[in-house]
């Protein structure tokens, strides 16, 4: 009994440590400074919607959800097209010459980026790529396919043989194989992989931060961290920011909550 | 199906994913198939693979990413920064006593939350969803987050530091010196415990339960049946989990950015805040020089953990 008591007081606690600090920003960005000072957790009584006008009106807010947004459809688009068919590739091409495309994939994966980092932006400045949305969609692809590659490739590889094979006897070349049989059945790994690689691309802020400076292509998490110097500790202006900025992730995560445990913990395993 | 304690619970663990299935049969491979691969291909190494390589060129010099010309620096950069610079060193040391923290504070947690909520009632399964929330957040967004709770005047810890009667205790939090990195390791501890208590709700679900009843046939303990079942049994889980929360300390860049600035004083610098500073001070040649060491001492600190682990999880 006193055991049963016990695993809820931590289950309880812990739920408290989580949803304050979640409250306090919800709450907060609809506060002026002094209600969020003189009660920093409470509700907002009475709600003010300034702190969200200021953000288009001062911050123009407007520009970096554009480019966070085009940034992350972009990348998601071409990461899933080149990672699945190269999965699907790898999935049936036999031999050494498979595994060592693989491994070379793979080797991408584990070094970290800041390894490649600085020459990676030399080669970027000299095409003309720095500072442009299309050169930080590369960027981000470039580091978002060795992880599409390894969750699909994992996925393709479990299908059975037999459906490769049985495709290819109805005379259906590799590319019709699939784009009709093996694109369809690996609609849920698809979902779980664009989960992940969407929480990834909207929050990041490395790559941004190395290959951007206009605020033109300004993404959200660069806009927030600007806003930190702007606002300095205006802090319900900057919570008001960082609950638009979360909004896409949060209202996905409601839907599809799946996925995001699928392929948050698939993408985990590529430590 | 295998004995336990075998390596293959851990691909089963993460559904899967690693398996690689040799070819059967003779069939020789299409053509057409070896192009599918070559864009993914092409862009990893263009991208990836290449300037890893010109990493190493790059740390051997003094170039500032401008002039025409550098100096060959051979291995000076390294000794500098190993040696010599103190920021540097400064910054290992950070990052060592936050990665320290955060692994083995996070690892508990996230396993105990996975025992806690291991069994797939309705209560637990929307507790699973809350404590995995926070992993969704971008970095940036948590570090205001905290930043705020942690102001020494107005933030909410302060608040129940007074509530339980220690305010004398509170203290300038992220302003302190030597305590500042540790109140950003409860931070990252926070942001991603529920993401690895799910890796290891996985494992856990694959423990067969015939092992438990054996152990309560036998009478062991609660402390027995952990420690002689459950540890071994997630060791694949266990391995996985602390070598993806090394990695993702060393790579605490946006946290640290988003809590204390860009850049961020001495108290907070870790490697890769110290890279990007380098970098933004147009010291590509030493920039690079860190980065490589940043990259060995991931390699090092991944190695000697597995080979702790190991120890650990050694069947009696």
């Amino acid at each position: 009994m006193a055991e049963k008591w016990g695993r809820r007081a931590i289950l309880l606690v812990y739920a408290i440590m989580i949803v304050i600090p979640l409250l306090v920003v919800l709450f907060g960005g609809f506060k002026n400074i002094g209600q969020l000072y003189s009660s920093p957790l409470g509700p907002p009584v009475p709600p003010t919607g300034r702190n969200f006008t200021s953000l288009v009106t001062t911050a123009n807010i407007g520009v970096p959800i554009l480019n966070s947004t085009a940034l992350t459809a972009g990348t998601l688009v071409i990461t899933l097209f080149f990672g699945s068919l190269a999965a699907y590739g790898l999935a049936r091409i036999k031999g050494w010459i498979g595994w060592v495309i693989w491994a070379a994939l793979v080797l991408g994966m584990t070094v970290p980026a800041q390894t490649s980092l600085v020459p990676l932006y030399v080669t970027f400045r000299s095409l003309g790529l720095t500072d442009n949305l299309f050169g930080l969609i590369l960027v981000e692809t470039v580091h978002a396919i060795p992880v599409a590659v390894f969750i699909l490739g994992g996925f393709m590889r479990a299908l059975p043989r037999e459906l490769y094979e049985a495709s290819s006897i109805d005379g259906a070349g590799p590319w019709r194989t699939y784009r009709s049989v093996i694109m369809p059945l690996s609609a849920p790994s698809l979902a779980a992989t664009a989960i992940f690689l969407f929480v990834i691309v909207w929050n990041d802020l490395l790559y941004p931060l190395f290959f951007t400076t206009s605020p033109s292509v300004q993404t959200l998490p660069l806009a927030l961290l600007a806003f930190q110097g702007e606002f300095l500790t205006n802090y319900p202006a900057i919570f008001a920011g960082v609950t638009v900025a979360s909004l896409p992730v949060v209202v996905a995560y409601i839907f599809l909550q799946r996925y995001f445990v699928a392929g948050m913990t698939a993408g985990a395993t590529k430590g | 199906m295998t004995s336990a304690g075998e390596p293959d619970v851990g691909v089963r663990v993460m559904a899967s994913v690693q398996r690689r299935r040799r070819g059967r049969g003779a069939t020789r491979t299409h053509w057409a198939l070896y192009l599918f691969p070559v864009p993914a291909l092409a862009l990893v190494v263009a991208f990836l693979l290449l300037p890893l390589v010109q990493s190493f060129q790059y740390a051997a010099t003094d170039w500032n990413g401008y002039s025409a010309t550098y100096k060959s620096m051979g291995l000076d950069n390294f000794i500098h920064a190993i040696f010599n610079d103190s920021l540097f060193q400064n910054s290992v040391v950070n990052t060592l006593k936050f990665t320290l923290v955060v692994v083995i504070v996070q690892t508990m947690l996230s396993l105990l939350l996975a025992v806690l909520l291991v069994k797939n009632s309705r209560l637990n399964i929307v507790l699973r969803s809350l404590f995995f929330f926070p992993t969704i957040l971008s970095s940036v967004a948590v570090g205001f987050i905290w930043a705020f709770i942690y102001d020494p005047t107005f933030g909410l810890m302060r608040g129940l530091f007074q509530m339980v009667g220690l305010g004398a205790l509170s203290g300038s939090y992220l302003g302190d010196q030597q305590a500042a990195i540790y109140w950003v390791a409860m931070v990252q501890i926070w942001f991603h415990a529920g993401q690895l208590m799910v890796v290891f709700i996985a494992g856990l679900q694959l423990v067969p339960q015939e092992l438990y009843e054996a152990a309560d046939i036998d009478g062991a303990g609660k402390w027995a049946r952990f420690r002689s079942i459950t540890w071994p049994m997630i060791a694949p889980a266990t391995t996985i989990v602390v070598a993806y929360t090394t990695i993702q300390c060393f790579k605490a860049f946006d946290l640290i950015l988003g809590i204390a600035g860009n850049p961020p004083g001495t108290a907070l610098d870790i490697l890769s805040t110290r890279i990007y500073t380098s970098f933004a001070n147009s010291q590509y040649g030493y920039a690079s020089a860190e980065s490589i060491i940043f990259m060995a001492v991931i390699g090092i600190v991944v190695l000697l953990q597995r080979w702790a682990l190991r120890l650990t999880q050694a069947r009696e």
